[in-house]
């Protein structure tokens, strides 16, 4: 049954795409102006998961309705500025300051120097990310205090809540299965750095995945939010890493012509120092960038073949709607496989700064969770 | 495309507070608060559950000595009542012997009182008979004779 129909729409679409390909190759014109178009597609999709200064929320018989943040720039004479971003809206000039159009600062606040060259200026405006940041932080306190409170009032004998428990068995497998394995015995020092990495992801790639207000902000496919996240593991590898990991770092156990003239090993090993956390960083981006990127254009779909005709517009929205699903399904099972993998892999660097004795051990551990990734 | 890979300030600067923020608190607060609940209440139920199979063992042990002493209980009783009903029927042929034999000896007496009165009456009888024959002498011998017989007679109808 279920099979007719899908073969069912696919004739369909492949009938109603036929005569629209060969019209639309006669027609030069027509295509300049989907090429057009399709640019307009890819700048609205750049917008989206970019960063911005306001939060467009929706647009009604073209009128833009958005949630106008706070600019906070440092001004050329020193002083620091707070105003909405409503007075930079459509190419406007406030004290000195606009949105750059073009250039390398593409859409940030510029101001003018006294040569009239464009400088970029202290800017730690709210802007739509920095905004769904702090939401998103605030969700997370209230989702874990009121846990954690409701276990401080409780004795042992007594019986958590649905939600304390769903918290509490979220929370225990993480810190059980992924952070306890990879650490080791002493991982209850990492274990809340760890998990608030695992549970800060994961709220924010679930958030960005509703796409109405206060969802749809691609925090974590922004290289700020990941470099963060990033330099934490880096910073709990390195610095809290024993003798044994530095020693393992410059003196690591390979015959001694890989270490004595050029310090090649060494080179090599302290390349993996950055690189580690550097893929970390890379790996969350570039998935969640992705996921953002291929709903927008499956949803712009849509909209790109209005002009073909009826017939395609249906079949290509029913195409649409179905692969918007699909790829929304996927996204959420993303959300949290990346959140893990994070989890996981600072988890597993944390463990490989802290070799016992030898790092036969953690080696072994280590290979076995590249696996996975 | 062009701030893909180019962090913004603003950005990084508001990440950073507002993950070591949410860091902090929680770290605080929150998971080594939930995380020591869970491993308490793990440790709770660890030990109640040893307590309860001890329990369970110690009320197995209370239980296998109570059915021993039901069933010596029941062992001893039953002989009792064995004891105890064969001491009635004992008694109660005694009693039944003892009063068999007062009526074999009523019995006895009544018959030795009767046949003494018998002996009496059968006495008296003759007498009276006696009697009659000496009155009817004087009349005919043949008589006589038939009358004897008929006393005689009616001396066997006597009741006994």
């Amino acid at each position: 049954m279920r099979f007719d129909w899908r073969i069912w729409i696919l004739t369909w679409l492949a009938m109603a795409l036929l005569p629209a390909s060969l019209q639309a190759a006669d027609d030069g014109q027509h295509e300049a102006q989907a090429a057009d178009e399709a640019r307009a597609v890819g700048d609205i999709i750049g917008e989206h998961t970019a960063d911005s200064y306001w939060w467009h929320i929706t647009t009604i018989n073209g009128r833009h309705i958005a949630l106008y943040l706070p600019v906070i720039v440092r001004s050329a004479d020193g002083d620091w500025l707070l105003f909405s971003s409503a007075r930079l809206a459509h190419g406007e000039t406030y004290r000195g300051f606009r949105l750059a159009a073009e250039g390398v600062y593409k859409g940030k606040i510029v101001g003018h120097d006294a040569a009239g060259a464009e400088y970029r200026p202290w800017d730690i405006s709210i802007t739509k990310n920095a905004l769904a940041l702090l939401i998103n932080a605030a969700i997370m306190l209230a989702i874990f205090l009121p846990v954690a409170r409701a276990c401080k009032r409780r004795t042992a004998n007594t019986a958590p809540g649905k939600f304390a428990c769903a918290v509490e068995m979220l929370v225990m497998d993480i810190e059980e299965e992924v952070i306890h394995k990879s650490i080791g015995d002493d991982y209850k020092r990492y274990s809340s750095y760890l998990l608030t990495a695992f549970f800060f992801i994961f709220i924010n790639n679930i958030m960005g995945l509703i796409p109405v207000f206060p969802g749809g902000a691609n925090t974590t496919g922004n290289i700020a939010v990941t470099l963060v996240l990033a330099c934490c593991t880096l910073i709990a590898v390195n610095v809290f890493g024993n003798r044994e990991y530095w020693r393992e770092v410059f003196w690591p156990d390979v015959p001694k012509w890989l270490k004595v003239p050029i310090p090649l090993m060494p080179l090599i090993e302290l390349f993996g120092v950055i690189s580690k956390p550097f893929a970390l960083m890379i790996r969350l981006l570039a998935n969640i960038f992705a996921g953002h990127t291929v709903m927008l254009a499956l949803t712009f779909v849509i909209f790109t073949t209005v002009k073909m005709g009826t017939g395609i517009t249906i079949g290509m929205t029913i195409f649409s709607v179905l692969m918007t699903v699909f790829m929304s399904v996927i996204e959420l099972l993303v959300a949290y496989i990346q959140a893990y993998v994070f989890t996981l892999l600072s988890a597993v660097f944390i463990g490989l700064s802290r070799p016992v004795h030898h790092g036969v051990k953690t080696k072994k551990i280590y290979t076995e969770k590249v696996k996975i990734n | 495309m062009p701030a893909l890979l180019t962090p913004d300030f603003g950005l990084l600067f508001w990440m950073l507070f507002s993950f070591l923020l949410v860091f902090g608190v929680l770290a605080k607060f929150g998971f080594p608060v939930i995380t020591r609940m869970v491993s308490d209440r793990q440790n709770y139920i660890r030990r109640t559950l040893e307590e309860a199979e001890e329990t369970n063992r110690q009320t197995r042990a209370i239980l296998d000595d109570t059915h021993r002493q039901q069933e010596e209980i029941l062992k001893k009783a039953m002989a009792d009542g064995e004891k105890l009903i064969r001491h009635a029927q004992q008694k109660a042929t005694e009693e039944t012997e003892k009063q068999l034999e007062a009526a074999r000896q009523q019995i006895a007496f009544l018959r030795e009182k009767a046949l003494h009165e018998i002996n009496a009456q059968v006495a008296l009888l003759s007498m009276d008979m006696a009697e009659k024959i000496l009155h009817r002498q004087l009349d005919d011998k043949a008589k006589e004779e038939a009358f004897i017989l008929q006393m005689l007679d009616e001396a066997e109808h006597l009741p006994q």
